[in-house]
C-alpha cells in the first residue's frame, strides 16, 4: 500500500511520465503542488514572470521534443493569464498538460478568491480537460492527459485540481504506468492503393505539406514520395523545413504571401496530394478559387478535417507516416519530366523578389545574414507579424522542428518565451527569435527568465516601431488611413536588454554590422541584437484578404 | 477587398435527424458537447439526457436539422473524449415523439 497527497502523487506522475522541466508560476491554490516539487530531484521549475510565458515555454519545449510538456498556474488570474497559451497550442496541434490550481471543492462555485470557472472556459480551447474532485482520481487523470495530449492530433489538455484535492491522502496499491500514445487507425489500404493509381495518371500533380508531417515525424517519407513520383512540393507555414528549401522539387510556402510561382504552380495542377495540411484560409485563399481543377487526395489523422473546407476524392484517416510507408511502394517512379521543366520555368519566372538581400541592415539581408552565420542545427523561433512573413519567406529551413512560429492563433508574445522552451529542451543548439518590437513587448519581462536560465537565446529584434502588419494593411486595403498602429513613443531596446542583465549588440551603429551579427549569434548565452527596419517596408507578394491566391498584388 | 458577410445559411426545409449519443456521465459532458454546438451557431431542436442502466455512462438524444454541415457536426462531437459512441436516426424516431405530450 502507497499513501501520499494528491499534490506528491501528481509530481510522481510527472516524473514517471519522463517530465524534466515545468514552466509555472506559484499562486495560493497551487502551493500544496509546488510544496511536493520542491522535493522532486528529477524535475526542475523554471520560474516564468508571466503565466502566459510559462504557457509558451512549455510549447517551446513541446515543439522541439515532440512530447507533452507541462506548465503550472495557480487559480484565477493565473489560470487565466493561460488562456492564449492555452488556445494557440490547440490550433497549432501541441502537446501540452497545463495544471492549475483551483479553490476548495466546497468552495467552487461561491466566488471565492481567485476562484474562476477555468474548466468552463477552456472547454473550447482544449483537446480535453478535466476538473479533479478527489485525489483518487488523479491516478487515472494525470496518465489520461498525457495520452490524450499525444494521441492523434496532438492538443493542449488541461488539469484544474482544487487545493483540497492536492492536500488529500490518497491509498493505494501501485502507480499507474506512464501513459503512451494510443494507437494509430490502421489506414484504408483500398483508399490507399486508389490514391497511388490517381498520383500515377495525373499530369500536373502538387503535393502539399502541412504541420501533421512534423507531429508524425514523417518529413523524411514526403520527401521521398516526392522524389518519386516526380512531385512539385510545396509547405504551409508550420510544415516549413520537412523538404528542405534547396531541394529542386520544393516550391516552397503556399499561400498568402507565399511566392507567385507557387500559387501559379498550384493553380495549374490537376492533382494535388493534402498531407497533413488542413486548406486554411490564409495558405488557400479562396476556397473555392483554390486549385480549382485539381483532384484532392487528402491524408490526415483528425477525421474531422477530411472533407472540412474542400471534398476530397479520396480521403485517408491515418497517421501520416504509416499512409506514405503503404503508399511509397505502391506509386511508380516517375521524372515527370514536362510538368517539371514547367514548374522550374515558373520558378524562374515568378520568384519572391527579395531586394536588399545582400545588405544585412534590410529586412531580407538580416534573415540571409543570419542563416550565413549559422547552420541547420539552430532552433528558429519568431513572434508575430512582417518579420514572422520576411523570415518564413527567406530563411533557408532545411528540417523539421528547426522552426517554430505560432501559425493558426498568430500569436504576438509567442515567440521569447518559446525561444527559451526550446533552449531548456535543447540547451546545446543556439535558438535565434526573430521579433518586432510590438511583439516583444507582449512578452518582454521574459527576459528575466531568460537571463536567470542564461541559456543560448538570441533575440534579433526587427525593429519599425510600429505595428508593421496592421501598418501595412491599412496602408493597402484601408485608404492609407493609419490608426492605432505607429508608436509615438519609442523605448530604448538596449537599455531595456542591459537592465534585465542581457548583453545588446546594436546592428544600426555597428560599423560592420555583418560582423557584429555573427560575433553575437557565435558567442554562447543570451543577447539582444537590435537592428532598425524601415516602416515602409511591407511582405510582398501578398494575396488580399479574401481573394483568391492567384490574385496576388506585389512581386 | 475586404471580406464580406456570408450570406446567411438556410435555416429552413431541412430534415430533422435523431442522434444517439452514449458519453461518460459526468458533470462536465453536456458542456462539452452544447459548447461545440452553440460554437457553430447549430440549433439543437430537442436534448434528453439520462444515465444508463450503468451508471457511469449516460444516453443522450439530440433532435437537430440535418443541414450542410451535420456532417462536420458529427465528426466534431465523435472527436470529444467522453463520447463514446454516435448514432444516427431519421425523425420518425420515437423518442422525442413520445415527449411531445409534455410540451403541448
Ligand atoms: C496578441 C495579438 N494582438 C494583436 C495581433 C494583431 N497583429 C498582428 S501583427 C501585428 C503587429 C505586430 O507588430 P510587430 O511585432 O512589431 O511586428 P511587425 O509587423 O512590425 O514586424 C498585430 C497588432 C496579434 N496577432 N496578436
Ligand atoms: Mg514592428
Amino acid at each position: 500500500m502507497m499513501q501520499m497527497t494528491g499534490a506528491e502523487l501528481i509530481v510522481r506522475l510527472l516524473e514517471r511520465q519522463g517530465i524534466r522541466t515545468i514552466a509555472g508560476i506559484p499562486g495560493g491554490a497551487i502551493l500544496p503542488l509546488y510544496d511536493a516539487l520542491s522535493g522532486s530531484e528529477t524535475i526542475r521549475h523554471v520560474l516564468a514572470r508571466h503565466e502566459q510565458g510559462a504557457g509558451f515555454i512549455a510549447q517551446g519545449m513541446a515543439r522541439v521534443s515532440g512530447r507533452p510538456e507541462v506548465c503550472f498556474a495557480s487559480s484565477g488570474p493565473g489560470a487565466t493569464n493561460l488562456v492564449t497559451a492555452i488556445a494557440d497550442a490547440r490550433l497549432d496541434s501541441i502537446p501540452m498538460v497545463a495544471i492549475t490550481g483551483q479553490v476548495p471543492l466546497a468552495m467552487i462555485g461561491t466566488d471565492a478568491f481567485q476562484e474562476v470557472d477555468i474548466y468552463g472556459m477552456t472547454v473550447p480551447i482544449t483537446k480535453h480537460n478535466f476538473l479533479v474532485r478527489s485525489a483518487a482520481e488523479l491516478l487515472e487523470v494525470i496518465p489520461q492527459a498525457f495520452r490524450i495530449a499525444m494521441s492523434g492530433r496532438p492538443g493542449p489538455v488541461l488539469v484544474d485540481v482544487p487545493k483540497d484535492v492536492q492536500n488529500q491522502l490518497v491509498s493505494f496499491e501501485a502507480l499507474p504506468e506512464p501513459a503512451v500514445p494510443d494507437p494509430a487507425p490502421s489506414p484504408d489500404l483500398e483508399a490507399i492503393a486508389a490514391a497511388a493509381r490517381m498520383i500515377d495518371a495525373a499530369e500536373r500533380p502538387v503535393l502539399y505539406l502541412g504541420g501533421g508531417v512534423v507531429h508524425s515525424g514523417a518529413s523524411g517519407l514526403a520527401v521521398s514520395l516526392a522524389e518519386q513520383a516526380g512531385l512539385p512540393t510545396t509547405m504551409t507555414l508550420m510544415a516549413l523545413g520537412t523538404m528542405p528549401v534547396d531541394h529542386p522539387l520544393s516550391i516552397g510556402m503556399l499561400g498568402m504571401h507565399g511566392a507567385r510561382c507557387t500559387n501559379f504552380i498550384l493553380e495549374e495542377s490537376d492533382l494535388l496530394i493534402c498531407v497533413g495540411a488542413r486548406f486554411d484560409d490564409r495558405a488557400i485563399g479562396k476556397a473555392a478559387q483554390f486549385c480549382p481543377n485539381a483532384k484532392i487526395i487528402h491524408v490526415d489523422i483528425d477525421p474531422s478535417e477530411l472533407h472540412k473546407i474542400r471534398t476530397a476524392h479520396v480521403a485517408i484517416n491515418g497517421d501520416v507516416a504509416a499512409v506514405l510507408e503503404a503508399l511509397l511502394p505502391q506509386v511508380k517512379p516517375i521524372l515527370r519530366k514536362r510538368w517539371l521543366s514547367h514548374v522550374d520555368s515558373l520558378k524562374a519566372r515568378f520568384p519572391i523578389a527579395m531586394p536588399g538581400r545582400d545588405d544585412p541592415r534590410t529586412h531580407y539581408g538580416l534573415v540571409h545574414a543570419v542563416a550565413a552565420a549559422l547552420d541547420d542545427e539552430a532552433i528558429i523561433a519568431t513572434d508575430v507579424g512582417q518579420h514572422q512573413m520576411w523570415v518564413a519567406q527567406a530563411y533557408p529551413f532545411r528540417r523539421s522542428r528547426q522552426w517554430l512560429t505560432s501559425g493558426g492563433l498568430g500569436t504576438m508574445g509567442f515567440g521569447v518565451p518559446a525561444a527559451i522552451g526550446a533552449a531548456l529542451a535543447e540547451p546545446e543548439r543556439t535558438v535565434v527569435c526573430f521579433t518586432g518590437d510590438g511583439s516583444f513587448k507582449m512578452n518582454i519581462q521574459e527576459l528575466a527568465t531568460l537571463a536567470e536560465e542564461g541559456l543560448n537565446v538570441k533575440i534579433v529584434l526587427m525593429n519599425n516601431n510600429s505595428l508593421g502588419l496592421v501598418y501595412q494593411q491599412q496602408s493597402l486595403f484601408y485608404g492609407k488611413r493609419v490608426f492605432a498602429s505607429r508608436y509615438r513613443g519609442e523605448p530604448d531596446f538596449l537599455k531595456i536588454a542591459e537592465g534585465f542583465g542581457i548583453a545588446a549588440v546594436d546592428l544600426d551603429t555597428a560599423a560592420n554590422p555583418r560582423a557584429a551579427l555573427a560575433q553575437a549569434l557565435q558567442s554562447r548565452g543570451p543577447c539582444l541584437i537590435h537592428a532598425s527596419i524601415s516602416r515602409e517596408e511591407f511582405v510582398y507578394p501578398m494575396v488580399p484578404p479574401g481573394a483568391a491566391n492567384t490574385e496576388m498584388i506585389g512581386d | 477587398m475586404i471580406e464580406q458577410v456570408a450570406e446567411p445559411l438556410q435555416q429552413q426545409g431541412f430534415a430533422k435527424v435523431v442522434l444517439e449519443l452514449e458519453v461518460n456521465n459526468h458533470p462536465g459532458v453536456m458542456s462539452h458537447i452544447c459548447n461545440l454546438f452553440a460554437r457553430r451557431a447549430f440549433n439543437v431542436e430537442g436534448i434528453l439526457c439520462m444515465p444508463m442502466a450503468d451508471a457511469s455512462r449516460s444516453r443522450i438524444w439530440l433532435l437537430v436539422f440535418e443541414d450542410q454541415r451535420l456532417e462536420q457536426m458529427v465528426l466534431q462531437v465523435e472527436k470529444l473524449v467522453d463520447v463514446l459512441s454516435v448514432r444516427r436516426h431519421g425523425a420518425e424516431h420515437e423518442v422525442f415523439e413520445r415527449l411531445e405530450k409534455f410540451f403541448l
